[in-house]
């Protein structure tokens, strides 16, 4: 340094050329260079929570309020919150119920779409076999069919193949309609194709000098599969846990369409369900969507470091 | 223990040959060296070795053992790669234990398999760390001792230093070299460091478009290169090579490069006599030729004038890049001499080729005569 910059050595020259005192200057000069960045992003946090904040404001407030006044009224005076809302819809609507029957069709339909998809990614990335780059193709070409169109024949063809026998504890029919491990089925089948695209791509980055390794080292596929894959893809499975979870938990349409069955029924199909036959009760359904949103966030915030992760995974080399 | 044969192998790519019907034979214990420059199908040839190519033709065997339909995994191989490759979800002694475990070894033996392996490369302090935190060199380490801890018959490196800087480098080739000693096992290392390879083969087998050029070991390769190509790849700097032709002016035979009259040694005539009149390429190594001024007995029509272009001193060594006076073809050849040759650039300098070292092939086939 002092070489390249003979002024440095001399005081009184550095001080006199040198314009500000920079210990003052850097994080003044950070921060007005920040700024907008930082209050756009802020702006638009708010502006995306407003209808979240507005359900949630609205669920502890008496109906007759909610009749008259708008939402943020409840920052003024009287402060008559309630909890009622949720003393009804939890008591009286078999939310109880719906909250379990969510749970059971998700976590299932979440852990088997997530086991299918990464046998099927692994094979799509790593094993070779005729046809490999082809029905990669014809899996990912899958996105882009809407779920809307294939609710027919997959309606009918569990209708079909209903098995009316009820399942032990939780009920509902072993198959087909009003089935859960007919629901199961069918989410993890819709939610294939992205899985396996993520994961392919993902697993595809894994260097192939470690599985190499590992087959050398004696490992068979199921074995690096195993011991090598699953340990070191980790984020992109959490994420696609997130990702998956969210969708079967909200999903609506499916659910509709095959679970009509009130012992069966998910949230989302009770909610809709308040949603007709309280259509004025509208206190009552800000309170059970609020309940619906309680556990996908419960989620997204426990695994929210992976979730970021997963999504940033093979872009940047970690 | 086991040797290796490769049998007329050949690997092919949609087309492209990689590997060109190779046949060579490593006995047991012995370290040899697979070199060439990129392209030169020395990975492939490891890579079919290891079970991890397809064989296309020919066949490959361990020991006694045709292995072109065994698995890599039942090859009794091990295999240190240019990466590493090290698992960087498990600790070090994790990934040592890691083949072990897999074979079923009973819980005690992997521990003392590891320990011994980890203490014989000075690792035992990090066995409990994962790989992102060692250094390149402690990497390359524990690379090295999970192949050992699988004690195979045959041990394969893939270019093991190319990753290190040049001194941990240099430090970590007498290592390798002192443990195969120690271990008495078959060790096929593929480089395209020609130093790496002379340093550390007992034998080096020299590839070129998936072709074995010579194999033999590093004094043979360098004193006697089979052809034009072995001859210019070992040594550094590289061999000067000139084009010419073989004549008889005044009853000894010369080779003529651009009107100058190299006198060929007497020992060397008779083998050159058979092709003269033939275009040849000529070929001399850097050390052999000499400041005239530490040669004051050579004949006056051997001395060669030159102008220096570029001086490269080393301190122990200087590397001269030469313009001859009479052009001899190519630009510049380089002269290695001793620091007491004294030179700069552009100052002038009367060289003499040592003609007892001189190298002369084959211009269509590059094959040496002498």
């Amino acid at each position: 340094m002092a070489r390249r910059n003979p002024s440095a050595g001399d005081g009184t020259a550095t001080a006199a050329t040198a314009p500000q005192t920079p210990w003052l200057s850097r994080p003044l000069k950070w921060v007005s260079a920040r700024a907008p960045l930082h209050l756009a992003l802020i702006a638009l946090a708010l502006l995306w929570s407003i209808p979240t904040l507005a359900l949630l404001a609205s669920s502890f407030r008496e109906p007759t309020a909610i009749a008259s006044t708008g939402w943020w009224n409840i920052i003024k005076e009287p402060f008559d919150l309630t909890l009622g809302n949720y003393n009804e819809v939890l008591g009286k609507r078999g939310m109880e119920r719906a909250f379990f029957n969510s749970l059971i069709i998700t976590v299932p339909a979440t852990a088997l779409s997530i086991l299918v998809a990464s046998f099927t990614a692994y094979a799509f990335a790593w094993m070779r076999f005729p046809g490999r780059n082809a029905l990669f193709l014809i899996v990912v070409a899958l996105l882009v069919v809407p779920v809307q169109m294939t609710i027919i024949p997959v309606l009918q063809l569990y209708v079909d193949l209903t098995v009316e026998t009820k399942l032990p504890l939780v009920g509902g029919n072993l198959f087909g309609i009003n089935s859960f491990p007919g629901m199961w089925v069918a989410h993890t089948a819709y939610g294939i194709p992205f899985a396996v695209f993520l994961l392919r791509n993902f697993f595809g980055g894994l260097p192939r000098d470690l599985f190499e390794s590992a087959y050398l080292d004696g490992a068979s596929d199921l074995g690096v599969f195993f011991r090598i894959v699953l340990p070191l893809s980790l984020p992109a499975l959490a994420a696609l846990a997130i990702f998956q979870f969210l969708w079967v938990w909200n999903d609506l349409l499916l659910a509709l369409i095959l679970m009509g069955d009130p012992s069966v029924r998910p949230m989302t199909v009770q909610i809709q369900t308040l949603v007709s036959s309280f259509g004025t009760n509208y206190q009552v359904l800000t309170a059970a969507a609020f309940i619906s949103m309680i556990l996908p966030l419960a989620v997204f915030f426990a695994l929210q470091r992976y979730f970021v992760q997963g999504i940033l995974a093979g872009s940047v080399k970690g | 223990m086991a040797g290796v044969t490769f049998d007329h192998l050949t690997k092919r790519y949609d087309g492209v040959v990689a590997v060109d019907d190779l046949t060579l034979e490593i006995p047991d214990k012995e370290f040899l060296v697979l070199v060439g420059p990129s392209g030169s199908g020395k990975s492939t040839a490891l890579r079919m070795l290891a079970g991890l190519e397809e064989i296309t033709e020919g066949d490959i065997y361990i020991g006694e053992r045709r292995v072109n339909d065994v698995a890599a995994k039942d090859r009794d191989i091990a295999m240190v790669f240019q990466s590493y490759a090290l698992y960087p979800h498990m600790n070090v002694y994790d990934n040592m234990a890691f083949g072990l475990s897999l074979r079923k070894l009973p819980k005690e033996e992997i521990r003392r398999r590891v320990n011994e392996g980890a203490k014989m490369l000075g690792i035992e302090d990090l066995l409990k760390r994962k790989p992102r935190q060692l250094s390149g060199g402690q990497r390359q380490r524990v690379a090295l001792g999970r192949a050992i801890v699988r004690d195979p018959a045959v041990f394969l490196m893939d270019e093991p230093l190319s990753n290190l800087d040049a001194k941990l480098r240099v430090q970590t080739r007498a290592e390798i070299v002192r443990l195969q000693e120690r271990l008495e096992t078959t060790v096929v290392y593929v480089t395209h460091d020609q130093i790496e390879a002379m340093t550390m083969g007992s034998r080096i087998a020299v590839l070129d478009f998936g072709a074995l050029q010579q194999v033999d070991t590093p004094q043979n390769l360098y004193d006697h290169p089979g052809n034009q190509f072995v001859a210019g790849f070992i040594g550094s700097p590289a061999m000067n090579f000139f084009s010419g032709r073989l004549v008889r002016v005044d009853g000894t035979v010369c080779c003529q490069i651009s009107g100058f009259n190299l006198k060929m040694d007497k020992q060397k005539e008779e083998a050159l006599a058979k092709h003269l009149g033939e275009d040849v390429a000529f070929g001399i190594r850097p050390e052999h030729i000499v400041d005239r001024r530490l040669a004051p007995d050579a004949p006056p029509d051997a001395v060669m004038k030159t102008k220096i272009d570029v001086a490269e001193p080393l301190g122990n060594e200087i590397f001269l890049y030469l313009v001859p006076q009479l052009k001899l073809g190519e630009g510049t050849f380089i002269a290695r001499m001793g620091p007491e040759t004294w030179a700069r650039p552009g100052q002038e300098l009367e060289v003499v080729f040592d003609m007892t070292k001189v190298h002369v092939f084959e211009k269509e086939s590059g094959l040496a005569i002498v």
